[in-house]
């Protein structure tokens, strides 16, 4: 399954997220709920926002950061990171924070698992057999 | 007499006003948070107010009004 294909999907589950959007950390856009422009700029604020957390993270000696939610009287802003990829939803006030998070990493599990396995390194070529023998 | 339940009539308006105003922002205030979650499982609360929070929910913010 695509990225746009899984958040379509999700959104047609989810009755609490209004916007969902999968991004690199760099805020490059994959796929998102709303047109391309505004996806553009949702990407750079999402970025913007988790390098913030991050800093703060860095400030304070933490684990590397897995999630975020900000939450304000008008709404939350959700970010689920996996690797370089992350996934953004907005909901209304006062959502179930734990079904949206838990919605987002199904989201980040179901794209890493449609991605091609990482080929294998090659193996280093076998040394040729010493023939005749080195015993003397 | 009618003029005296008049003005506790309205007393008791105004206070009933003032204390639903007081509520409605003191529960703004705390649902206005950023909480982060760290791989080792553990989670940092940053409250409005806080210099962390400060600079993270403007963003936050403005991402919701882009959202729309």
């Amino acid at each position: 399954m695509d990225a746009a294909a899984a958040i379509d999907e999700l959104k047609g589950l989810s009755t609490q997220i209004e916007v969902i959007m999968v991004a690199g950390r760099d805020g490059a856009v994959t796929a998102a709920t709303v047109d391309d422009a505004r996806a553009a700029r949702l990407g750079g604020l999402a970025r913007d926002l988790v390098a913030g957390a991050d800093s703060v993270r860095d400030d304070l000696g933490r684990d590397a950061l897995a999630q975020l939610q900000a939450a304000t009287p008008d709404g939350s802003v959700f970010v689920v990171l996996d690797g370089d990829r992350m996934a953004v939803a907005t909901t209304g006030a006062d959502p179930t924070v734990g079904l949206v998070f838990y919605d987002l990493k199904t989201l980040l599990r179901q794209l890493g698992a449609a991605e091609p396995a990482p080929a294998e390194p090659a193996a280093p070529a076998e040394a040729p057999a010493d023939e005749g023998g080195a015993d003397a | 007499m009618p003029k005296r339940r008049i003005w506790l009539g309205a007393l008791l308006g105004a206070g009933s006003f003032a204390g639903t105003i007081f509520y409605r922002r003191r529960s703004a205030r705390s649902r206005t948070r950023v909480d982060l979650y760290f791989d080792d499982g553990s989670m940092l609360s940053l409250a409005t107010g806080s210099p962390d929070a400060d600079r993270l929910l403007p963003i936050a913010r403005d991402l919701l009004a882009e959202a729309g």
